[in-house]
């Protein structure tokens, strides 16, 4: 039995006191009014002011222009206010479906395990079960956030705004699917039966141990197999509504895939760094280098397979160049490009260097080094995916981003970690705990 | 130069793996082992370095990269210059998002393709070459253990008998 220590507990417990001041603080820092919102643009950048000014004296000259531009400039001042108060909204969410997507990874690692009846990964199921556990609190963060923006907190979905909606010959076309009630239903029919089959599984794992036949097992193995087929549509779906919607004209075919990649390697590699810190424990002995090398082996490959998946997306609409479907890269190159670019150096360069060579990838640290690398690379490239329409130029990693992230990462550490301290770390009847014991590559 | 070799014949992988194993700790040096299909982990146990192919691969992969871009570079940039989708920049970096595929594909190709030929060849195997295996039989049902013998073979009989070998010879090689 593994029992959660009191350094980690007092670790997450001042990860989340951390984060909830630097969320706090984004908060309180988020401007109420047009003045406010432009006083903190013109302090971050006082060329831009100047500009603006020099604009409008040239514009004096004709009579009727200048109305048209005052009422465009005003426009675009509110504009800039609803992305600054936007901020600390979408650096909530960010964080909040990061956290939240890597359960539900992992989630979907460990159904496809159950259904091909893995032979090398049953010592891991604990491991995992302890991590889906987060899907319950982060599944209903994220859904609390949802009902927030449909109450009109925050302008991270704009098609919510009916307003906007009136003026919008495609969004009034997308009514019948994108509109506030339909969204919400089908969030809570997501996060029900995600949740419904963790909890499900959960209990036959453990039951599984106590019983004298194999039928827990069995019916797990089915209710697996029919939950990927629940997963691949409801994750796909899920991915143009909490993620695609935010940009509603924008639309891709492959944007689940692109998502799916995204939660799946960091998925794995959470487990790979939680077995890894079990291990240095002293916990899960019978866990040895090669299942840590398969951890591994599927860091690398899915995150080929998310570069794969990201440049498809990207070289369609690059070649194109219909001005509909490219504005979307046309804004995050001109003002992402950091991030943008920096996500792909961190998601596929570093981890195909460094964890190309086969002994590389038996070494623990090596491995949880490539590990951080790749996790923080995705937290950008959800980042890259939220923050360009909810936000625009005006993004920044500060406070509220850093302090969202604190907090969830030590909600997910005390959640999971209290999970795996319920049940004893190994299987003891699964019918293929054996040939996981001798794997061996 | 031709030395005595002493051939011992087994009928089970496995036992294959014990006898592999025992010899080796009884420090003797085992020359060769023929199988009629890979035995998984009898390289290590027979004490192998590691294969370097896989350093040759990644190298031949470069040596495809490099192929690529430059090819493409006078293709489509230098000789002919070509206006890829409406975007007549005519330089390569900003028309490299068109030339990815290629990249990828030559990459692949070369790997594939000279690390297969660098196994060949490092294997011995060309077209007319005659089999070394120096009994037929190690193509169907057996396995056979290869050892040179310096003045020492009763000790090794006696140790290969005790292995669960089902056949032992001393035969004359000529190494190449």
């Amino acid at each position: 039995m593994y029992t959660f220590s009191n350094k980690l507990k007092i670790a997450s417990f001042i990860l989340m006191a951390v984060g909830l001041l630097g969320i706090g603080a984004g908060f309180l820092s988020a401007p109420g009014t047009i003045e406010e919102a432009k006083a903190i643009v013109a302090s971050h950048s006082d060329g831009h002011g100047d500009a603006h000014g020099a604009e409008t004296t040239h514009h004096d000259a004709h009579g009727e222009e200048v109305g048209a531009h005052g009422k465009h400039d005003a426009s675009h001042d509110e504009h800039l206010l609803h992305q600054l108060q936007n901020k600390p909204w979408a650096a909530l969410y960010v964080a909040a479906f990061f956290f939240m997507m890597i359960s539900l990874g992992v989630l979907a690692f460990y159904a496809i395990q159950r259904a091909a009846q893995a032979g090398w990964s049953p010592l891991l199921f604990r491991v995992m079960e302890g991590i889906t556990s987060y899907l319950v609190p982060g599944g209903i963060i994220v859904f609390v956030i949802l009902v927030l923006s449909v109450l009109h907190m925050n302008h991270l979905f704009v098609w919510m705004d009916a307003d906007v909606v009136a003026h919008d010959h495609l969004l009034q076309g997308k009514k019948g699917f994108l509109n506030p009630t339909f969204f919400l239903i089908r969030a809570a029919i997501f996060l029900a039966g995600w949740i419904l089959y963790r909890e499900y599984s959960r209990k036959l794992s453990l039951k599984q141990d106590e019983s004298n036949d194999d039928s827990n097992f069995k019916l797990n193995f089915r209710i697996s197999a029919a939950f990927l087929v629940f997963y691949l549509i409801s994750e796909s779906m899920m991915s143009w509504d909490w993620i695609m919607s935010v940009d509603p004209h924008w639309f891709s075919t492959l944007f689940g895939w692109y998502v799916f990649a995204s939660m799946f390697v960091s998925g794995i590699t959470v487990i790979a760094m939680v077995t890894i810190y079990l291990k240095s424990k002293g916990h899960l002995t019978d866990v040895n280098d090669s299942h840590i090398h398969d951890l591994a082996k599927f860091m690398f490959g899915i995150s080929v397979f998310w570069t794969y998946l990201w440049f498809s997306q990207f070289m369609l609409i690059w070649y194109s160049d219909i001005p509909e479907e490219v504005t979307y890269y046309v804004t995050r190159i001109q003002d992402y490009k950091l991030p943008f670019f920096g996500m792909i150096a961190m998601n596929f360069v570093f981890p195909l260097l460094l964890l190309m060579n086969s002994d590389f990838k038996r070494v623990n640290w090596f491995v949880i080094m490539a590990g951080v690398v790749i996790l923080a690379g995705h937290y950008l490239d959800i980042f890259n995916m939220i923050m360009p329409s909810t936000v625009g130029d005006q993004w920044f990693i500060g406070i509220p981003e850093i302090g969202a992230v604190l907090f969830f990462a030590g909600l997910f550490i005390f959640w999971v970690f209290r999970a795996l301290s319920k049940a004893p770390l190994q299987p003891k009847r699964n019918p293929f705990i054996e040939e996981s014991r001798h794997f061996h590559y | 130069m031709a030395s005595k070799v002493l051939h011992a014949y087994y009928d089970d992988d496995d036992v294959l793996m014990l006898a592999v194993k025992k010899v080796k700790a009884a420090k003797h040096h085992i020359d060769e082992v023929y199988c009629p299909f890979p035995v998984h982990g009898l390289d290590k146990a027979m004490g192998l370095a590691p294969t370097r192919l896989a350093i040759t691969a990644f190298l031949y992969g470069c040596v495809g990269l490099t192929v690529a871009i430059t090819m493409m570079n006078f293709i489509m940039i230098e000789d002919w210059p070509q206006d890829i989708g409406g975007k007549p920049s005519f330089s390569y970096l900003e028309n490299m998002p068109a030339f990815v595929p290629i990249m990828f594909e030559l990459t692949v190709f070369f790997a594939a393709h000279l690390m297969v030929i660098t196994f060949y060849l490092r294997s011995r195997l060309w077209p007319f070459k005659k089999a070394e295996n120096p009994d037929v039989r190690t193509t169907d049902d057996h396995f056979l253990m290869e050892i040179e013998i310096h003045n020492n073979e009763n000790e090794l009989k006696e140790l290969l008998a005790n292995t669960g070998a089902v056949e032992i010879n001393i035969s004359e090689k000529n190494s190449h």
